[in-house]
């Protein structure tokens, strides 16, 4: 994964040169510090900023520890040994009150920026000195991790995509975000920064992209198997792009409905990207509410956060389907001796259970 | 035979279960087979199985049970390290068309298996062997408060270690991460015997720490020498006591989160299961509350032999005791108060994320204050550039580092673009590597002597240090350049080719982690065989301060005829400065505790129920467990559990050392 070098394939030599090379030269370089949109350059700025309050103290810390090291060596006679000295109720405080002078500032740009960089919450601004407009609804993007892929579907357009995205710049995006079994971290270094993607419940991202290009994101929570293949493309376009985008993958005519779903939901690695012209509007929140298996019943009780609200609270997870699963294994201590297998090793040749297909 | 009585016999074990195709595991299994066989084939010949059983195995001795740990941490470091170097293999080459050598189902449990043995079984060993070793030296003590419960604590770490190491050649280990997060750790997504083993192997070790965490705190509180107040513990003492006031309170939680985890395999129940009500964000939250202060029962200890490593090797009263115990103290409080760092990204709100952030930026304060105690204690001293002292200056640079990028990973918002990244990674090894191993290695090379009556090579003992010290940094510093590019950790293949170098600088950095390795393993056999050069016989090698110099190296059984009186802080260091006199007659019997098998027998019973667990063989597991009672209602009854050294066996060995004092000039 991280193909950083589908926009800068033009300059791919110079990877090859010292790593001091490709730091300044930039390029694919330091993502995280270097993003390409709006929340992800307030979040690089946080953390330069942090570093560089620590780093005064903790370079004298680490200037006196060999200046004093080299001082007072045992063959440097020129000095004093003062082995009974040891305490100094002035450098007591010094050494208590410095480091709390630090961790006050920090502790004040720690509530302030946790609280407008609020995944959760609107955003202020599309770009430094350009609020959101009054009115604006943000884009909506429904988002559920696979194992081990990505589904998109876009509410508004009616389309679903897999392992790609678009994104108009300039305009808000809101995620809302689950998982169909195990527990991932949807994370594109060059937007936002992540948030997890767990089954049964629901998360949240606002972000918003301000330069065009070709970005990564990926799975940032292992999840097993095929996790190292689990990425997909993020195009940032203007809204005639993106115009374009959604009508190429309404071309394509397929609906995604539970059906369709159920098999894209089997497991699979290094899946190419793919799209449907049109998705069941109540798809994601059967994903949700785990009730995609024929003959589930979802709950009928939703708690999930209403758009728009600052959202401070995470929606209860609603997980209480009153059935288990079909296929849902019992417990080992409950099973009859002809139920309990073996446990070949994995990649043994005729273990059979596992070997997801591979497209 | 038929199926049904095969599957009553074996559970679900068969001939598939063992790594007959693949040649990597084999080829490994050969060689820990011949190593083995050839190591008890030694053994035999040179007659030594019964010392060892008399003077070791059964041995309720805390040196030598701190001396077993010590050796139980080394062999799991190189089964830790061999999973490192493999990873750092696969990542360095697995780039493009290149797919590596390790495929998906063998990498995730190389990764997993190198996070358990790595803090389970190389930390959480050496930690408690030096405390078990140090702790009732310095206070003064003949033994721990429950010496039986020592042996059998530390063999039931050890089961613990057989169990994960059994996974190795027999099954298969969890392909899950080292915490073994739900529901990727359920039944539904792992079904087979990994986290079995996994669940097992940590339920059999916990129940060895939290035991030995129980008797530390005794030992601590009840057996500390006349005069030794609280406030005039050696700073080391007092970290071992915050450390195991932690285990305590943390490894119940441990245990218990396991259970649970255990409840949903074994009984199909939904604690942290996707369904029927089951929350598996409430496993993330549960094994956090074990797995942040368990971070801090690692450096604890680590923190206060730097402490009395400074003070030693300066010639100088440590700077700020008081202020380093409350600092010790704040931090044991302060480490309950954190866990939510591990999982900002969540989804938890703002302010929940604030506090959670800012309670961890305080503990760098007391954090800070100690580092700058070390320095001042540095300040106008005499410093003498031994083994110790050098991991310790080390530990001092890397460490800070590390504190720092810390701090900055509990800013959320930072945190949000470097969780779970390699900065993530670099960031614990830096504090793990440079704080807790460099730590270990300064108590090793420290209380080496005292243990064996003789040093530990100079020379090799450099080269081990400028090996680990160099290879973290070439290893880790990547790592910290990956993590701001992006890119996430346990990821088995890449595709952009320009991040490879990154990866071969860590693979080199490895590779001389590696040399470092060796070069203590060469350390203790060259010492070994140069032991009457390096030979001590004063018992104070260092010049120390504290009482575990004021006895003989190796100490008798009984470390004090006479239990001394405390009148100051670094109590030998006041009773040298005060002319000290150590008494030369008069001695009296010694009342001591009586060697027993029984804890290797109830650990080897509970190794044998947690294979009939793991393989689903109920009546192993149903006979080992009536086992277990068994022998322990029948221990019960075992009355002759102490022993009288005579009077006369104490003189004789405490005239062997006023000869020896008077031969070296003491």
């Amino acid at each position: 994964m991280f193909s950083c070098s589908i926009f800068r394939a033009h300059r791919r030599p110079i990877a090859l040169l010292a790593p001091a090379a490709s730091f300044l030269l930039g390029g694919c370089g330091m993502q995280v510090l270097a993003p390409s949109g709006d929340v992800a350059r307030q979040q690089a700025h946080i953390l330069t900023v942090s570093t560089l309050l620590m780093l005064v103290i903790i370079l004298p810390v680490m200037a006196l520890t060999i200046f004093f090291a080299w001082r007072y060596r045992a063959s440097n006679d020129t000095v004093e040994h003062k082995p009974d000295w040891d305490h100094s109720t002035s450098l007591e405080l010094i050494i208590w009150s410095a480091p709390l002078l630090i961790i006050i500032m920090l502790g004040a740009i720690t509530w302030i920026s946790t609280h407008t960089l609020d995944p959760y919450r609107r955003l202020g601004r599309i770009a430094p000195g350009q609020p959101v407009a009054a009115k604006t609804a943000p884009l909506e993007i429904d988002v559920v991790a696979l194992d081990w892929k990505w589904l998109f579907i876009y509410p508004e357009q009616g389309i679903a995509t897999v392992n790609q995205l678009a994104l108009p710049l300039n305009r808000e995006v809101r995620f809302r975000i689950t998982s169909s079994s195990v527990m991932n971290s949807f994370y594109i270094p060059a937007l936002a920064g992540q948030i997890y993607a767990m089954p049964g419940m629901e998360t949240k991202l606002h972000a918003v992209l301000n330069k065009p290009g070709r970005f990564e994101g990926f799975s940032a929570n292992y999840s097993g198997a095929g996790f190292s293949g689990m990425h997909f493309t993020v195009d940032g376009v203007d809204d005639a792009g993106f115009a374009r985008w959604v009508a190429h993958a309404r071309a394509g005519g397929a609906k995604l409905d539970l059906p369709v779903y159920r098999v894209l939901a089997r497991p699979s690695e290094n899946v190419k990207p793919l799209r449907w012209a049109a998705a069941d509007p109540k798809l994601f929140d059967r994903i949700v509410r785990m009730c995609t298996e024929p003959g589930a019943t979802c709950a009928t009780d939703m708690h999930m956060g209403t758009a728009g609200a600052a959202g401070q609270s995470m929606p209860a997870p609603v997980n209480d389907n009153s059935r288990p699963p079909a296929g849902e294994p019992e417990g080992a201590l409950l099973r009859s001796g002809s139920e309990k297998g073996t446990a070949p090793r994995a990649g043994s040749p005729n273990d059979a259970r596992r070997s997801p297909s591979q497209n | 035979m038929s199926p049904d009585v095969i599957k009553f016999l074996f559970g679900r074990f068969s001939l598939e279960s063992l790594p007959l195709h693949e040649p990597i595991v084999m080829g490994t299994f050969v060689v820990v087979a011949l190593g083995g066989a050839a190591l008890v084939g030694a053994l035999t010949y040179f007659r030594v199985w019964g010392y060892l059983w008399n003077e070791w195995f059964t041995s309720v001795d805390h040196k030598k049970i701190g001396v077993m740990y010590m050796i139980l941490g080394m062999i799991m470091l190189l089964r830790g390290f061999s999973d490192a170097i493999m990873m750092r293999m696969q990542q360095s080459m697995a780039f493009g068309a290149n797919d590596g050598f390790l495929p998906a189902h063998h990498y995730d449990q190389v990764f997993t298996a190198h996070g358990v043995i790595m803090i389970f079984f190389v930390a959480m060993p050496f930690v408690t062997g030096l405390m078990n070793f140090a702790v009732p030296l310095q206070i003064g003590a003949r033994d721990v408060s429950f010496p039986f419960l020592n042996n059998f604590s530390f063999w039931m770490t050890a089961m613990g270690a057989v169990i994960v190491m059994m996974s190795l050649f027999v099954g298969e280990f969890a392909r899950t991460g080292w915490l073994a997060m739900a529901p990727l750790s359920g039944l539904d997504q792992s079904p087979d015997v990994g986290v079995d083993y996994y669940i097992w192997a940590l339920q059999v070790a916990g129940i060895g720490t939290l035991l030995s965490g129980i008797n530390l705190v005794c030992t601590i509180v009840k057996m500390r020498a006349p005069g030794m107040t609280m406030m005039k513990m050696p700073i080391f003492t007092w970290t071992a006591l915050c450390t195991n006031i932690l285990i305590v309170a943390a490894f119940p939680v441990l245990t218990a989160v396991l259970a649970l985890l255990g409840l949903d395999r074994y009984f199909g129940t939904h604690f942290f299961t996707n369904t029927m009500g089951g929350n598996p964000m409430m496993y993330v939250n549960m094994i956090w509350i074990w797995g942040h202060p368990e971070v801090y029962i690692l450096i604890l200890p680590a923190f206060g032999v730097y402490s009395e490593v400074t003070s030693t090797f300066c010639d100088k009263r440590l700077f700020g005791y008081t202020s380093m115990v409350y600092a010790t103290v704040v931090i044991t409080i302060l480490s309950y108060l954190v866990w939510l760092h591990h999982f900002f990204t969540m989804g938890s709100g703002a302010s929940v994320n604030s506090f959670f952030g800012i309670t961890t930026m305080i503990i760098s304060i007391p954090t800070g204050a100690k580092i700058f105690n070390w320095l001042f204690t540095m300040y106008h001293g005499r410093i003498r550039f031994e083994l110790p002292m050098m991991w310790t200056i080390a530990f001092m640079l890397t460490f800070t580092v590390g504190g720092m990028t810390g701090v900055l990973l509990a800013v959320p918002p930072a945190d949000f673009v470097l969780h779970n990244s390699l900065f993530l990674v670099a960031h614990f090894h830096n504090v793990i590597i440079g704080g807790v191993v460099f730590g270990m290695f300064a108590g090793i090379n420290y209380w080496f002597p005292k243990a064996f009556g003789f040093k530990l090579d100079e020379f090799w003992g450099k080269m081990s240090f400028w090996f680990w010290v160099s290879g973290y940094w070439f290893a880790f510093t990547p790592l910290y350049v990956l993590g701001l590019m992006g890119v996430t950790r346990r990821l088995r293949h890449f595709d952009d080719p320009s991040l490879q170098i990154w990866f071969l600088i860590a693979a080199f950095g490895a590779a001389l982690v590696a040399i470092g390795i060796l070069s203590s393993l060469i350390q203790f056999y060259v010492s070994f065989r140069d032991r009457e050069r390096l030979r001590d016989t004063t018992g104070d090698p260092w010049g120390g301060r504290t009482l575990e110099w004021a006895t003989s190296s190796p100490p008798p059984a009984y470390n004090f005829a006479v239990t001394p009186v405390i009148h100051d802080l670094d109590a030998w260091y006041d009773m040298k400065s005060r002319n000290h006199r150590r008494p030369t007659d008069g001695y009296r019997a010694i009342l001591m505790p009586r060697n027993t098998p029984t804890g290797l027998y109830l650990a080897g019973l509970s190794l044998t129920f947690g294979v009939g667990m793991i393989w689903y063989v109920w009546w192993l597991a149903g006979a080992s467990l009536i086992g277990v009672f068994a022998v322990a209602i029948h221990h019960t009854f075992n009355y002759d559990r102490e022993f009288h050294i005579p009077a006369d066996e104490v003189t004789r060995t405490e005239e062997a050392r006023t000869r020896a004092l008077a031969a070296a000039g003491v």
